[in-house]
């Protein structure tokens, strides 16, 4: 799965990010190859949405060197920007439209066909509810669609802030194949559950207020210890 | 980036039919104040500069309102990262809000001129329209461009209520000096309207220079 050769599909140096006077993360470390996946842990506030938000080029790197397939951030960031598909915490879906129409919306964006959007939605069960205003969804099927439109023009990497949050086991089932271990994708993968988090990484980044303080295989007796 | 463009302005508009939070409060806004001013000033009928002054205040002040809410969806719904992770020329997201709020000013103006023609004005409207709507459209490209600016620079600071206005009016003043100056002598009867080039040329040269200074900006304004 993983070629040592090739060149990784991220590779972080030293990386810090502010907010104001607060470091968000310093001295962030790690390579991450094809079809790997880096699992990411730490305690709230401990900075994974922020590396998270970087490696999306949603926010600036003001340290280190941050390449994100085979882009410099920030400088080439338009060419990383269309292939990264981001789960975060908010669906990046409008309220008052529908599942598909916003599909819809983030396709004509992405440039993707529209029979893409059909494919996605049936791939995450939600063809009985795509008419319904995204409002009056329940969180896991909102949680679905959140995963269609990052899956919408079929990215190589994966950055996924608590994905299977809010979703049933059979919704969870459904999504695995799409965002899980299974598809293959690279993935940046932040979990507060350990032991399921351990068990879809590859490797394990430790984080504890915005330091990076473990790094390697995944062994959830040792991840259990930054939350204490 | 047209296509971009027109997929976000169709996102938007779609959005405005379904919450109705920008054109209805716009325009009740400015009939509420023209019933105040009817009521404040004691007249049952105004003409002349002080029409003028009227109207391009109320339309200016009733811009503030669908400025405060153009971007607002793209934050509450988080839609500004699913903009910003797309790979797409962001000025055509700055064309998009500026032709979104040129419709809704449009609109606006298609309900608040006939209801200050007939609670407020003591000459006939008919007679300067063709005029008044060039004068119009012409403020309304200003408008939407440097609202929508004024809109993006504002909408990731807390106090986007406060800061909206204190930046927007300002940079405003020209489009209620040279709509005002403009529109005078049409609202005193005098159709031979005296200098009117003048002031045309004013709005154009600001819808230009705005345009122009908007699109080279706004880029900026979106990067963290």
């Amino acid at each position: 799965m993983t070629d040592a050769s090739a060149a990784p599909v991220v590779e972080v140096e030293g990386l810090e990010r502010r907010y104001g006077e607060r470091a968000a993360l310093t001295g962030v470390s790690f390579k991450l190859g094809e079809g790997q996946t880096l699992g990411l842990f730490g305690p709230n506030g401990a900075g994974k949405s922020t590396l998270l938000r970087v490696l999306a080029t949603l926010l600036r790197p003001h340290e280190g060197t941050v390449r994100v397939l085979d882009a410099t951030l920030p400088d080439e960031a338009w060419k990383a920007r269309g292939r990264v598909g981001y789960v975060g915490h908010e669906p990046l879906l409008y309220r008052e439209l529908s599942g598909r129409e916003n599909l819809v919306f983030h396709a004509r964006l992405h440039r993707v066909p529209e029979p893409r959007v059909d494919e996605l939605i049936e791939a995450v069960g939600m063809q009985r509810r795509a008419h319904d205003p995204v409002r009056e969804l329940s969180r896991g099927m909102v949680q679905r669609l959140s995963a269609a439109r990052a899956l919408l023009h079929d990215p190589p990497l994966l950055l996924l802030d608590e994905p299977y949050s809010g979703l049933d086991p059979a919704a969870r089932e459904l999504l695995d194949p799409l965002i899980g271990k299974p598809s293959g994708r690279t993935r940046v993968l932040v979990s507060h559950d350990i032991e399921s988090g351990a068990a879809e990484s590859d490797i394990a980044l430790g984080l504890r207020a915005g330091k990076q303080v473990a790094f390697g295989n995944p062994d959830p007796a040792e991840l259990r210890g930054l939350f204490q | 980036m047209i296509a971009t463009a027109w997929a976000i302005l169709r996102k938007d508009i779609q959005i405005e039919l379904r919450t109705k939070e920008s054109v209805p409060a716009m325009a009740l806004f400015s009939v509420t104040v023209f019933v105040l001013f009817h009521f404040g000033l004691q007249r049952n009928a105004l003409a002349g500069d002080l029409a003028a002054g009227v109207l391009w205040v109320t339309l200016i002040l009733a811009t503030v309102l669908a400025v405060n809410r153009l971007f607002v969806t793209e934050r509450e719904q988080g839609g500004i990262d699913g903009l910003l992770l797309a790979p797409i020329d962001r000025t055509a997201v700055f064309l998009a809000k500026a032709a979104a709020l040129f419709l809704y000013l449009v609109l606006l103006e298609l309900i608040a001129v006939p209801a200050f023609g007939l609670l407020l004005l003591e000459p006939d409207l008919i007679k300067p329209l063709p005029t008044l709507i060039l004068l119009l459209l012409l403020a309304d490209v200003g408008l939407a461009s440097v609202g929508a600016l004024v809109s993006a620079m504002a909408v990731e600071t807390r106090a986007r209520d406060l800061i909206v206005p204190l930046l927007l009016l300002p940079l405003l003043v020209p489009v209620a000096i040279a709509g005002a100056e403009a529109t005078e002598p049409l609202f005193s009867g005098n159709q031979a309207a005296h200098g009117l080039g003048k002031w045309v040329g004013l709005l154009g040269l600001y819808d230009m220079v705005f345009l122009l200074v908007s699109i080279a900006v706004f880029d900026f304004l979106l990067e963290d």
